[in-house]
C-alpha cells in the first residue's frame, strides 16, 4: 500500500514538473518556466545539503559556498572566452569538490555548533573573495556573455530547452542522493549520525565517510552553481551570501530532513512563496522571517510527512 | 618599512575592533554557555542597539541619555524576544535554534528598513568626544576610539567581576553546569535565562551603538561583524570568556594590520600590480585562515571550556 502511494506521488510530480513547460506556452505565461527552473535549481543544491545534513547529521551553515563555486567556474572560463560546457561543468563540480574536501577537512574534526560556524566563516571568506575580485566584477558581479555551448547539442538560452535539461540533472540527483543514502556508505553515514560511540565500536571511524559525504555534497551543489550561472546568465558574490546558505537549509528542514522528496518540495514551496510575498509588497522579508520562526517551533514533521506518498519508508 | 606611529595607531584601531568584537563574542558565549543556545541573530542586537541610540540621542538631545535610553531599549527588545520565541526552543537540537534566529535576522533587518530606510545613517560623534590625544610624543590617536578601547576593557573586568565575584555570576556558573540542579534549589532558571540573554543582548546593542560613528549604520550590519565574532569564539573556545578576550584581540589585531600592511608588504616582493589585486584578497581572508590554523592545532580553541 504504502510503497503504490510513493510510485503515484512520484509519477504526479514527475509529470506535472515535465508538463509544465507546454501547458504554461498555452497560456503564454513563460515566467512560470523560469520560476520553476529555478526551483528545480535549488532542488539540486538542497538535495546536495541533504545527504550530509538530513542523512549525515553535519550541519552546515556554508552550502551556499559551492554555487557560488560552480557558478564562478563558468563565469571566469567564460570570461576568458572558453565556453565549452563539457569544459565549464566537469570544472564546476571538481573545484566545488577540491574547496569543500578542504573546508570539510578541517571543520568536520570539530562537532556541533563549531561545525556550524566554522563552515559558515569559511563561506564568508569566500564571498569576501569573490568582492574583493575586481578582474571578475567584485561587489558588482560579471554577466556571462555566451551561455556553456554542448558542440550544438542543447542550447542553453532556449528556456524550455535549459528546463528539461534541469529537469533531468534534479531528478538524476535525488535518485543518486537516494541510492547513496541506502548503499553501505550510506548506512555507516546515518549510523555515525544516530550514534556515533556505537558506530566507532563496531570499527568505522566516521571521519573519512563524513569528509567523502561532505566532498560529493560540495560537488553536486557545484552542478546546481553552474545550472544557476547559466539560468541567470550573471554570476556575483551574492551567490554564496551566508543568507542563501540558510535559505537552501531551510529548504531541506521545511521539506523534511533524510526525505528523497523533501529538498523539491522545500524548495517549491519557499520560492514560491517568497515570489509571491515579493510581488504583494517589497518588505516581504519581515513577514518571512516570523513565519520561518513558527514553522520551527511548530511545523517538526517537514511537507515529506504529510503528503501521502512522500515519506520514505 | 611603514612609520613606527603608523604602525602603533594601527595596532590601536587593531585593539579597538577587537574590543568591540569582544563585547559581541561575551554576550553570545555567556548565553550559549548557560543556556547551550546558539544566537545567530545575536548580530541583530547590536543593529539594534546602533539604530536606538541614534533615535534616542536625536530625540532628547544628549549623547549620554540616548546611550542610556538605547541600550535599556536593547535589553527591552532582547528579554522580549527570548520570551516570545526562544524560551520554547532550549530543549531542541542546534540545527533548530540556527534556522529560528535566522527567522529573526530576515525579520529585524527589514523591520529596520521599514522604520529607518536602507540607506547608511549619518551617526556623529558628540562634541566632546571629537578630536586627537597625544599618547606618546609625536602619535595622535581618535579620542573616540581611545574611549571605545577603555570602555571595552572597563565592561571586560566588570563582566569579569560579576561572574566570578557575585551572587549573580555565581548563578550564572551554576546554570552552566548544571541546570537542573540549581532548578532545584530553587533558582527561577526561567527567570535567570531571560535577564542573561537580555544583558547579552545589551553588551552587543553597546558594541553596536559604539561601532555607529566609526563604521556604518545601515540594515545588515550587524551580520558582518556577526561573523568575524564566530572566528572570535571558534579560536577562543566556545563557552569561555577569557577565551572570547584574547580571541577577539587577536583577531581584531590580526585583521586591521592585514588591511592596513599587507599590500605594501606583498608589494616589496611581487610586482606591485600583483600586489594591488592580492593584497586585499589576501588580508579580507587572514582572519578565516588563522581559524584553520588554530582548529588544525586546537580543534577546541585555544581555552576550551571545562566539561562540555
Amino acid at each position: 500500500m504504502r510503497a503504490h502511494a510513493q510510485l503515484i506521488f512520484w509519477a504526479v510530480l514527475v509529470a506535472a514538473l515535465a508538463l509544465l513547460p507546454p501547458v504554461v506556452g498555452v497560456l503564454h505565461e513563460p515566467f512560470y518556466v523560469e520560476l520553476v527552473r529555478r526551483v528545480m535549481i535549488f532542488a539540486i543544491a538542497a538535495a546536495s545539503l541533504n545527504l550530509i545534513l538530513g542523512y549525515g547529521g553535519l550541519v552546515s551553515f556554508g552550502h551556499a559556498a559551492y554555487l557560488g563555486i560552480g557558478g564562478y567556474a563558468v563565469g571566469i572560463l567564460s570570461f576568458y572566452g572558453m565556453n565549452s560546457g563539457w569544459l565549464q561543468w566537469p570544472v564546476a563540480i571538481g573545484a566545488s569538490a577540491l574547496v569543500a574536501l578542504a573546508i570539510g577537512a578541517v571543520s568536520i574534526r570539530a562537532s556541533g555548533m563549531y561545525f556550524i560556524m566554522i563552515t559558515l566563516a569559511f563561506t564568508q571568506m569566500l564571498y569576501y573573495l569573490g568582492i574583493s575580485i575586481e578582474e571578475f566584477g567584485g561587489d558588482d558581479g560579471m554577466r556571462i556573455k555566451t551561455r556553456s555551448q554542448f558542440s550544438g547539442l542543447i542550447d542553453l538560452a532556449d528556456p524550455v530547452a535549459s528546463y528539461y535539461l534541469v529537469l533531468v540533472l534534479m531528478f538524476g540527483t535525488i535518485y543518486l542522493v537516494h541510492r547513496i543514502a541506502r548503499s553501505r556508505f550510506g548506512m555507516v553515514l546515518r549510523a555515525a549520525k544516530s550514534n556515533e560511540a556505537r558506530s566507532r565500536a563496531i570499527g568505522f571511524s566516521p571521519y573519512s565517510y563524513r569528509l567523502c559525504a561532505f566532498t560529493i555534497a560540495g560537488a553536486l551543489c557545484g552542478l546546481a552553481g553552474a545550472l544557476l550561472a547559466n539560468h541567470t546568465a550573471y554570476i556575483t558574490p551574492d551567490f554564496m551570501h551566508w543568507t542563501r546558505s540558510g535559505e537552501i537549509m531551510f529548504m531541506v528542514i521545511l521539506g523534511g530532513v533524510a526525505s528523497s522528496a523533501g529538498p523539491l518540495l522545500g524548495a517549491l514551496v519557499l520560492l514560491v512563496f517568497e515570489t509571491l510575498l515579493a510581488g504583494w509588497t517589497e518588505h516581504w522579508q519581515v513577514i518571512l522571517g516570523p513565519l520561518l520562526v513558527l514553522s520551527v517551533i511548530f511545523f517538526r514533521t517537514g511537507l515529506a510527512g504529510i503528503i501521502p506518498g512522500a515519506g520514505d519508508e | 618599512m611603514p612609520p613606527l606611529t603608523l604602525v602603533f595607531e594601527q595596532l590601536l584601531n587593531g585593539v579597538q575592533f577587537g574590543v568591540m568584537l569582544f563585547l559581541m563574542a561575551a554576550g553570545l558565549t555567556l548565553v550559549f554557555g548557560i543556556m547551550n543556545f546558539v544566537n545567530l541573530a545575536h548580530g541583530s542586537f547590536y543593529m539594534i542597539g546602533a539604530y536606538l541610540t541614534l533615535a534616542a540621542v536625536q530625540w532628547s538631545g544628549n549623547y549620554i541619555a540616548g546611550v542610556v535610553l538605547g541600550l535599556a531599549g536593547t535589553l527591552l527588545v532582547g528579554m522580549l524576544v527570548e520570551v516570545v520565541a526562544l524560551r520554547t526552543l532550549y530543549a531542541r537540537d542546534h540545527l533548530d535554534h540556527v534556522l529560528a534566529t535566522f527567522g529573526l535576522i530576515l525579520f529585524f533587518n527589514e523591520l529596520v528598513a521599514i522604520i529607518w530606510g536602507r540607506t547608511l545613517l549619518d551617526f556623529p560623534r558628540p562634541e566632546w568626544l571629537r578630536g586627537h590625544v597625544e599618547i606618546f610624543a609625536g602619535s595622535r590617536y581618535p579620542f573616540y576610539r581611545a574611549v571605545v578601547i577603555l570602555v571595552g576593557l572597563a565592561v571586560g573586568a566588570g563582566l569579569w567581576y560579576v561572574v566570578t565575584r557575585t551572587r549573580l555570576g555565581m548563578l550564572i556558573r551554576a546554570g552552566a553546569s548544571n541546570r537542573t540542579m540549581i532548578a532545584a534549589l530553587g533558582v527561577n532558571v526561567r527567570l535567570l535565562y531571560t535577564v542573561v540573554f537580555g544583558f547579552g543582548c545589551a553588551l552587543a546593542g553597546l558594541a553596536g551603538l559604539m561601532a555607529g560613528p566609526i563604521y556604518a549604520v545601515l540594515p545588515g550590519m550587524g551580520e558582518m561583524i556577526l561573523i568575524q565574532v564566530f572566528v572570535v569564539i571558534v579560536i577562543g573556545g566556545l563557552g569561555s570568556i577569557r577565551g572570547a578576550f584574547v580571541g577577539a584581540l587577536l583577531v581584531g589585531i590580526v585583521d586591521t594590520l592585514g588591511r592596513a600592511f599587507l599590500r605594501p608588504l606583498l608589494a616589496t616582493m611581487i610586482s606591485p600590480t600583483a600586489a594591488d589585486s592580492a593584497g586585499p584578497a589576501l588580508a579580507s581572508m587572514l582572519i578565516y585562515l588563522l581559524m584553520a590554523l588554530v582548529l588544525a592545532v586546537r580543534p577546541e580553541g585555544l581555552f576550551p571550556s571545562r566539561g562540555r
